[in-house]
């Protein structure tokens, strides 16, 4: 049973008078352990796509299966269990909550859950040591650099163990040494078991794949392995160095 | 539990944060608070004082005095004809329900001890008149019914006039004073009474027998007429029917025809209690409106500050959402936060409203009556606004679309 399994997705936004068809029909198979990247030009549905293989959104038709369970049609509370349970969100602009410690930013998933207090400490305390901020426990956010803030994110991501982590162009704000180390920390995960699927417009960092599609218009316009666009994946460095 | 406690620790941080707008987001509530339980506590202590008045005259206390009055209450005709006899009163001890009966007739008048003199109010009484008003003697007794059938020159004083006439600790009893030169022998110090409902003083008094003063020291036109006459009945609820009956018998005695007024006024103690009630019920209802406005004003405030604070933390809740918060946990959160404001405000305005009563009581020199059900209902009400004011507001964060709250900037 694959991990992922979409057929023929469309997402339609209406702007008033205007339609705007973000996703015209995508169909899509992901398997567990992949690491995918998307591409493709702005405006071309990437985000559209990311936010519904997350459960934050919906299609307006068309299946998506998560893990055999058909998620296109789950009400608002469901769907934020399923977030909760196996899905990690990383975004571009980081999306911390401000004024309030990095771990009890990585904790918040595990409230939700409803997990006591002390095993929510401990669990958070150990993701940030994963991506080397044990050190930053209790700073905030305003105190952190761009590349610690998304490795705070990325702690948050996989505080839970999820089946997914969703990265929406996690390197979009960060300079190029930064972005590497973002990279490392997200394949040094995905070696660990957990699926990556990210945006980005950077071939530098698309290289860190296996997979790449290549979205225009709403649709795939291509999908293979990345081997095929840039020759062998980087070398990792270790993570959080 | 455990994500509710979180969560109320989470509003008082977010609260924390910004304390200045926090606190003056709670001033509409610890005001209104804070000025209702300060008026009730104050109003009901004045209550009691008057209550405490109103009892001082005695239990179940009828009254006739012996001319007309007009609705209004103002002595009326009849000018200094005797309308009212002890022949009367004995006629009245037959009603059924009667326990008492007594009368009176005052003058005011030199009292002078040695070399000291006061002027004061000398009634003439009768032992049923002192035991209807309630009085008693702290040191000596009363004069007996024997003194009032013999004209005895027996004096009982009030505390004031002892005040005046006497040194302090001296024990008037046995002593012997004078009014209109005839002497009198203290027979009793009365108990303090305080003032009356028209703010009079009842200690400033001496009551002798009524005989006594009929004879010897206030003469008369003619023999039997009486100042004031008195009545005390069993139980509250016969004192309407007592009356009645009282008016019916005097018309009869005093042969009124059917069209002619009464010639006498008939006052019953329960009627003066109810004024006092009718005029606490109005306060009440004043009250109860400046403590709706306030909460109402209050709870709007907390609503205005709590969609501020929605939209300035538009991007938090969809990252709360992103994480895995169900609508239920953001409205939550937010009601919380209303509720913690409300009710932190209310808990101020119990702490304000309890000093100024305090404060209050002082300055007017009244006391104020501070009931825990007060404070607990202002409290439960305040908790109450948080919920009310702060569910649109939560409700509107909860229904924040996800992707649409993570974009906002
Ligand atoms: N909430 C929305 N309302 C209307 N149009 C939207 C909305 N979100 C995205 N779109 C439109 O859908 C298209 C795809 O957007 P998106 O998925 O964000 O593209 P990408 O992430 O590839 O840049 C764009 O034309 C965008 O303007
Ligand atoms: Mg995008």
């Amino acid at each position: 049973m694959s991990l992922i399994v979409c057929r023929d997705l469309v997402k339609t936004y209406h702007l008033g008078e205007m339609e705007v068809r973000a996703l015209r029909g995508v169909s899509l198979t992901i398997e567990a352990g992949d690491c995918v990247a998307v591409m493709g030009a702005s405006g071309s549905g990437k985000s559209t796509l990311m936010n519904i293989l997350g459960c934050l959104d919906v299609p307006t038709s068309g299946t998506y299966a998560l893990e055999g369970t058909d998620v296109s049609t789950l009400g608002g509370s469901r769907l934020a269990e399923i977030r909760n349970q196996k899905i990690g969100f990383v975004f571009q602009s980081f999306n911390l909550i401000p004024r309030t410690t990095a771990r009890e930013n990585v904790q918040l998933p595990l409230f939700y859950r409803g997990m006591p207090a002390g095993e929510q400490r401990v669990l958070a305390a150990r993701a940030l040591q994963r991506v080397g901020l044990a050190d930053r426990e209790h700073h905030h956010p305003s105190q952190l650099s761009g590349g610690q803030q998304q490795r705070v994110a990325i702690a948050r991501a996989l505080v839970t163990s999820p089946a997914i982590i969703l990265a929406d162009e996690p390197t979009g704000n960060l300079d190029s040494q930064a972005s590497r180390e973002i990279m490392d920390t997200l394949t040094q995960l995905n070696r660990e078991g957990i699926t990556i699927i990210l945006v980005t417009h950077e071939a530098d960092i698309a290289r860190y794949a296996h997979r790449i599609i290549m979205m225009k218009d709403g649709v795939i316009q291509s999908d293979r392995p990345a081997g095929d666009m840039f020759g062998a994946r980087p070398a990792p460095q270790e993570a959080g160095a | 539990m455990n994500f509710l406690l979180m969560t109320v620790l989470v509003a008082f941080r977010v609260l924390g944060r910004n304390r200045m707008r926090s606190i003056l987001t709670m001033l509409g509530i610890i005001i209104g608070v804070g000025a209702v339980i300060a008026m009730v506590s104050i109003g009901e202590g004045a209550k009691a004082a008057v209550q405490a008045q109103i009892a001082s005259f005695g239990t179940n206390v009828i009254t006739i005095l012996p001319w007309a009055t007009t609705t209004s209450g103002v002595r009326s005709g009849h000018g200094g004809a005797v309308t009212l006899t002890i022949g009367d009163m004995e006629e009245l001890r037959k009603i059924p329900g009667v326990t008492d009966v007594g009368w009176a007739r005052r003058d005011a008048m030199q009292i002078v001890h040695e070399n000291k003199n006061w002027f004061t109010t000398v009634n003439g009484v009768t032992p049923g008149y002192l035991v209807i008003r309630g009085w008693s003697t702290v040191s000596g007794d009363f004069f007996t019914q024997a003194d009032t059938e013999t004209a005895a020159q027996g004096a009982l004083i009030g505390q004031s006039v002892a005040e005046n006439l006497f040194g302090p600790g001296e024990d008037p009893v046995g002593a012997t004073i004078r009014l209109k030169n005839i002497p009198f022998k203290v027979v009793g110090k009365l108990i303090a009474k305080g003032y009356d409902t028209r703010g009079s003083d009842q200690d400033d008094v001496v009551f002798i027998p009524f005989s006594t003063a009929e004879r010897k020291v206030m003469g008369t036109r003619f023999m039997g007429s009486i100042g004031a006459g008195f009545l005390s009945a069993e139980t509250p609820e016969e004192m309407a029917s007592i009356v009645d009956e009282v008016k019916r018998v005097l018309r009869q005695r005093h042969k009124l025809r059917p069209n002619q007024d009464d010639d006498f006024t008939v006052r019953n103690q329960l009627d003066t209690a109810k004024i006092q009630e009718g005029t606490s019920e109005s306060m009440k209802l004043l009250l109860l409106a400046v403590a709706s406005i306030s909460l109402l004003v209050g709870g709007i405030g907390i609503m205005n500050i709590l969609l501020v604070s929605v939209t300035e933390r538009t991007r938090e809740i969809g990252i709360r959402m992103a994480v895995g918060a169900k609508r239920r946990h953001i409205l939550l959160q937010f009601l919380v936060e209303a509720v913690v404001l409300s009710a932190l405000g209310g808990l101020i305005g119990v702490g304000v409203g309890v000093a100024g009563a305090k404060v209050a009581s002082n300055i007017a020199g009244w006391p104020a009556i501070i009931s825990g059900d007060i404070l607990v209902i202002a409290f439960g009400f305040s908790a109450l606004v948080g919920v009310f004011f702060g569910l649109y507001p939560a409700n509107k964060a909860s229904r924040l679309n996800p992707i649409e709250a993570l974009r906002y900037e």
